[in-house]
């Protein structure tokens, strides 16, 4: 599962608890995070002595609605490759 | 009726997928992929030069709605008439800096009863700032809208 999935069904999380089980190194796990939190996906916080990373609210919606403009557009960029070679 | 549905398990924000079946073959559907000058015809940019591992190549978006953008990718890998991978802007954004991270497009052909099944897969989007990544589909929509607006207030205030 991804990490993204895991943050969204889960809720924030820790570090740890999303190393737990993932099959990956907590340095590749970190490594993501950030890459994520860059691209305004994610975002942490601290709560006392623990560090929670959390989705960005609407950041995700808005996500997957930019991912399904750019999938219409090759909807439409295939639709004319078909024309094109079906002759 | 659009064979081009993404398959059902794509909870991914990190990559698109979409496969077709498209009745020609394979030696067909590569060379339109790959020859530039075809490619170019089919896609609606104007290309010179030879795609080739390693080759960036470049060229104006001739489609009218997105002629505002230049069509620039950096070829990956060529696999004839299997795999054809570039790695590009989203959205084909000339205004980003190139040092930014690009996602991945890649091109799977498959020999099947009908045809040929071509595949297309761009990932890597997670890593691209959510503000950039549909930016010249939404510039494109939201110029549109600007028009319509317009359009709108002209109309209340002549009636």
């Amino acid at each position: 599962m991804s990490l993204v999935s895991r943050l969204s069904s889960g809720g924030p999380a820790s570090i740890s608890r999303l190393t737990a089980g993932s099959g990956v190194t907590r340095q590749a796990v970190r490594k993501h995070l950030g890459v994520l939190a860059r691209a305004g996906l994610v975002r942490v916080s601290r709560r006392g002595r623990e560090t929670l990373w959390r989705l960005e609210p609407g950041r995700l919606d808005e996500a997957q609605r930019s991912l399904e403009l750019i999938g219409k557009q090759w909807d439409q960029a295939l639709a004319k490759l078909r024309v094109f070679v079906e002759d | 009726m659009s064979s081009t549905k993404p398959t059902p398990s794509q909870p991914s924000t990190d990559r698109i997928r979409k496969s077709i079946i498209l009745k020609a073959p394979r030696s067909r559907v590569w060379r339109a992929l790959t020859d530039a000058a075809e490619f170019g015809q089919w896609f609606g940019a104007r290309l010179s030069g030879r795609f080739a591992p390693g080759q960036r190549m470049r060229g104006p978006i001739t489609a009218p709605e997105y002629a505002h953008l230049s069509f620039e990718v950096i070829v990956e890998r060529m696999e004839p008439e299997r795999l054809f991978s570039w790695r590009w802007q989203p959205g084909g954004d000339p205004d980003v800096d190139p040092a930014e991270p690009m996602t991945l497009v890649v091109f799977e052909l498959e020999e099947v009863p009908e045809g040929t099944r071509l595949t297309v897969t761009e990932s890597g989007f997670d890593r691209i700032p959510i503000a950039r990544r549909s930016k010249a589909y939404r510039e494109n929509d939201e110029g549109w809208r600007g028009q319509l607006e317009n359009l709108t207030g002209y109309l209340a205030r002549s009636s």
